[in-house]
């Protein structure tokens, strides 16, 4: 690491492995896709710096999504934990990173006041919660399944059974926000979102395994799901004229 | 062994997206302490300042479901992150320097309470015009949107700043400039972020 200034890079994205902003097939994107190619900047410290959070944003139940929102029972549907590692391109555990998830309930719908699906809500089921990776960029979580639903955009499109995660990463740059999707589902091969990705195993990276072994028998089963943020790297050379700031 | 393992895919957030970053915006509380668009506590140094907008489609039309975060220096112009090493400028213990608001599902306004930054140390030691980082995501949104704003009353600097001078089309540069007005005590300044068409605003590949 170097001086002041931009002491490290963050690794370039390679937009192989994204989605396009402009996806005909998942029609909202027409509308609201820049036009103009990106335009590319080197690291400085406003892109290597990023929000900082800690055990004292969050409150105890936070990553419990089957007891945080619980009034008068437990949620319906099937109980799971998610759990996996956040880590940097070069393999590097991304700790204190802050993950934020939100999902449907068991039969698709969300608690949002702009869901207007005839699938019940759930009375005992808020549909979100949040967690920080520990030093080895472990994280893990407790909710129910989420159901598939229908969506406008063909008129027989269904989303697979998804969990949104959104990632604060320790740089502004490296922050992302996907959809984890379940092993084995015939909706993730139909779905126009899943689709915008042209690119195979980056669609894999998306599709959560079952975890048998980290299931609590006679309880809930589980699903495991890595994830992967921008690599940050040391500035190797630097042109810096002495005495510069 | 792989040496270099490719970035999870992104996918958009979808028109949900406040149930998990912003539930009382989904219509529910269910956490303790939320994150927020006021960045500035009562101790918080510096000049306070509003930053008020709308994010507007490709046909002109206000987008309603989306979610901005900003990131920013503290009015000496330092970020509050252990890899700012600009020793010279003080760290502020009140300002994170990050927060997070949603449009108005009927207006599509969203506006974000801060203090003015300063100037920031850029590469190779030249000086970055005052600015803040945004973060745009919403229904229709593939990969999150990242662009700057600048301010209009730091035209000198401005002029100066590294990044507004990559942009090779100059009438482009005025895409990211926040309008400096005043309204009774308030200081506000108004960016508008078109996504799409003839005013497109400038976005970046960070």
């Amino acid at each position: 690491m170097s001086e002041k200034g931009s002491p490290s890079e963050i690794v370039h994205r390679d937009y192989n492995c994204h989605p396009p902003a402009f996806a005909p097939g998942y029609k909202t994107s027409i509308l609201r896709s820049p036009r103009n190619a990106l335009i590319s900047l080197q690291s400085s410290l406003s892109e290597i710096t990023g929000p900082q959070f800690c055990q004292h944003d969050l409150g105890p139940l936070d990553n419990d999504l089957i007891m945080n929102y619980a009034k008068d029972g437990l949620p319906v549907g099937e109980r799971i934990i998610v759990h996996g590692y956040v880590r940097d391109g070069f393999g590097r555990p991304m700790k204190n990173t802050l993950v934020e998830v939100w999902q449907a309930n068991a039969g698709g719908r969300y608690r949002h006041k702009k869901d207007q699906y005839l699938a019940p809500v759930d009375p005992n089921f808020g549909g979100c919660g949040r967690v920080l990776t520990d030093e080895n960029g472990y994280y893990f979580f407790r909710t129910i399944k989420p159901g598939p639903y229908p969506w406008r955009n063909q008129a027989s499109d269904w989303r697979p059974s998804h969990i949104h995660f959104s990632l604060s990463g320790d740089a502004f740059a490296q922050r992302l926000i996907t959809q984890m999707y379940f092993e084995g589902d015939p909706l993730i091969r139909q779905c126009p979102i899943v689709k915008t990705i042209n690119n195979d195993d980056a669609v894999r990276t998306l599709i959560a395994g079952l975890d048998i072994h980290a299931a609590v028998p006679l309880d809930c089963l589980a699903y495991r799901f890595d994830l992967v943020l921008r690599g940050q790297c040391a500035t190797l050379f630097e042109n810096r004229t002495q005495g510069a700031a | 062994m792989k040496s270099y393992f490719p970035e999870t895919a992104s996918q958009t957030a979808g028109p949900y997206v406040h149930i998990g970053l912003a539930p009382d915006a989904a219509g529910f509380h269910i956490f303790e302490k939320n994150f927020c668009a006021t960045l500035a506590n009562s101790h918080t140094e510096g000049e306070r300042i509003t930053i008020e907008g709308r994010v507007i489609d490709g046909s002109g039309t206000p987008v309603r479901d989306v979610l901005l975060e900003i990131w920013q220096a503290n009015a000496h112009g330092r970020y509050n992150h252990p890899a700012d090493r600009q020793e010279e400028k003080p760290v502020d213990a009140d300002f994170r320097g990050w927060g997070r608001s949603c449009s108005d599902f009927d207006s599509g306004v969203w506006r974000f309470e801060t203090v003015k930054p300063g100037v920031v140390t850029g590469r190779d030691g030249r000086p970055m015009a005052p600015h803040v980082n945004l973060w745009i995501v919403a229904r229709g949104i593939n990969i999150g949107l990242n662009t700057r704003m600048y301010f209009s009353d730091e035209q000198e600097a401005n002029r100066r700043d590294p990044v507004l001078n990559l942009i090779e089309w100059e009438v482009r540069r005025q895409t990211l400039i926040g309008q400096r007005e005043r309204r009774g005590d308030e200081i506000v300044y108004r960016f508008d972020i078109h996504l799409q068409g003839e005013q497109e605003t400038v976005f970046f590949d960070l």
